[in-house]
């Protein structure tokens, strides 16, 4: 389904992938892991077109990313940002419909703010918050409203960038249960960008950690407490000590 | 001595390089205008924020101009017994130079500040990458609708700070100087010729595009952060000002140095 072939990407000097192989099946989760700074949002990125990559090639259903027609191959996407990344002029109903309401995917505005809410009851918002402006929600509701404009479409594809980043453990454990529900439901390929072990956890069907510009290891997620290699564990374990440099 | 030739070199090429991205910018801004989708919402917006809200600023900033201009005028002309002149220079003043560049900085300082840091904004907070990702054309959505409403608002906010500054000039002369109200419109209409307000009209379109393109511009490639933003919004003003004023000069070289 998505397969990335030896990506490079730096910045400057900074190298910030080496190499990434890395393959996806249909329908499954992918979690990835790695410190901070390691190339896993800009991997993401790399896979919509948001960044082109250095060299390497990726592969969406078997196609090419850069000769897929570029509207036709988002059409497949959903992506939940980090922050959310919601326009704070539209109301949140225009935010979660903002596809439908513009495009090949163009509805009518009725239907387009009937699906919104649909979608917006999905992730546990009633009605009342669709008039409402991105700024006049907390945090987790923001967080919501991005995962409800994610799966709006009922993309084939989605991508949840640390999902659960800035939220407390209650709420983290909503949204991570809220992902699971949607990926098990819709059936989609997801790629989780996390630090969040819990998210691990509940999300993932497999998971890959990123260290050094590279795939250091990808395994089923029943594996990755238990792994062997070092780098998993002192990242699993959160251990200062081991072979990631922590600087203190 | 080398090492200030390297330097000197450096700068050189990085402010070519940063002209030249500009100038592409500014063709890709042109083409976005031809290529559907069009969002009309979005171009109603930005004519409302950059045309009719700029309307109060502009006003009084050339209603002023124009009345101090006339005591200016008349003041000097009074050396040299010319103080009849005061409607003419004031027309022309107006109309030819002051209206159209101050419409120019008055945008600049309103409306490019404000692109600026709303798109740097935008882009800070990955806005403007879920905009790609919802498969919607940045150019498109956000720099075509700012664009065509800088076209269209700056020739009539020019329009308006000629009139008002003509206005302001009448005013101070009827109630100061001892001018008749009927003869300093004569005086002001006749002396007006027809390539006077097309050159003022013309500079209002160029103005008005410059300042919503460098905003547009600063904003999508701004930094991180805060700062990023800062940053931007003050480039922004600071490019599209020199270039309003370098633009006036090219224009009143090509409209009146025959």
């Amino acid at each position: 389904m998505i397969r990335l072939v030896d990506v490079h990407k730096s910045f400057g000097s900074n190298h910030v992938l080496s190499g990434v192989n890395l393959e996806v099946a249909q329908g499954q989760s992918m979690v990835i892991i790695g410190g901070s700074g390691t190339g896993k949002s800009v991997l993401l990125k790399c896979i919509l077109g948001l960044i082109t990559p250095d060299t390497g090639e990726i592969y969406v259903d078997g196609s090419d990313v850069t000769t897929t027609p570029r509207e036709a191959f988002l059409a497949q996407f959903g992506m939940l940002f980090q922050g959310g990344a919601l326009f704070d002029s539209l109301p949140v109903w225009q935010n979660v419909a903002f596809r439908l309401l513009r495009g090949q995917l163009k509805k009518s505005k009725q239907e387009a703010r009937e699906i919104a809410i649909e979608k917006l009851r999905r992730v546990g918002l009633g009605p009342n918050v669709a008039d409402l402006l991105p700024a006049e929600l907390s945090g987790g509701m923001q967080k919501r409203v991005g995962l409800a404009r994610a799966i709006a479409t009922n993309p084939k594809i989605i991508f949840f960038d640390e999902p659960t980043t800035g939220l407390d453990p209650i709420m983290a454990g909503v949204i991570n249960d809220l992902i699971r529900e949607i990926v098990v439901d819709m059936g989609a390929t997801t790629m989780t960008i996390t630090h969040d072990m819990t998210s691990v956890n509940t999300i993932a069907d497999q998971v890959a950690m990123l260290h050094g510009g590279k795939v250091r290891w990808v395994g089923p997620r029943s594996q990755v407490f238990d792994s062997d290699d070092a780098y998993v564990r002192q990242f699993v374990s959160g251990s200062p000590e081991g072979p990631i440099e922590t600087l203190r | 001595m080398i090492k200030a030739i390297t330097t000197l070199g450096r700068l050189s090429l990085g402010a070519i390089a940063a002209l030249g991205r500009i100038t592409l910018f500014m063709g890709l801004s042109c083409l976005s205008l031809f290529r559907p989708p069009f969002y009309v919402r979005e171009m109603g917006a930005a004519l409302l924020n950059i045309g009719f809200l700029s309307l109060p600023v502009v006003g009084l900033t050339s209603l002023f101009t124009g009345a101090a201009l006339a005591l200016q005028i008349y003041a000097g002309g009074a050396r040299f017994n010319a103080e009849d002149v005061v409607p003419q220079i004031v027309a022309i003043g107006m109309v030819r130079e002051l209206g159209p560049v101050l419409v120019g900085l008055m945008i600049a300082a309103r409306v490019t500040s404000s692109i600026a840091a709303e798109v740097a904004t935008m882009k800070v907070t990955e806005q403007i990458d879920a905009l790609v990702t919802l498969s919607t054309d940045p150019m498109r959505y956000l720099v075509a609708p700012r664009f065509l409403a800088g076209l269209l608002s700056g020739p009539a906010l020019v329009a308006v700070a000629d009139i008002l500054g003509i206005l302001g000039g009448l005013m101070v002369a009827t109630q100061a100087l001892g001018f008749n109200a009927a003869t300093y419109l004569q005086n002001t209409a006749d002396f007006l010729t027809f390539p006077d307000v097309v050159s003022s009209l013309a500079k209002g379109v160029v103005f008005g595009g410059i300042a919503t393109v460098m905003g547009c511009y600063y904003g999508l490639n701004a930094g991180r952060g805060a700062q990023g933003v800062g940053a931007a919004t003050k480039a922004s003003v600071v490019a599209a000002a020199v270039l309003i004023l370098a633009a006036n000069f090219l224009l009143t070289a090509g409209f009146f140095s025959s």
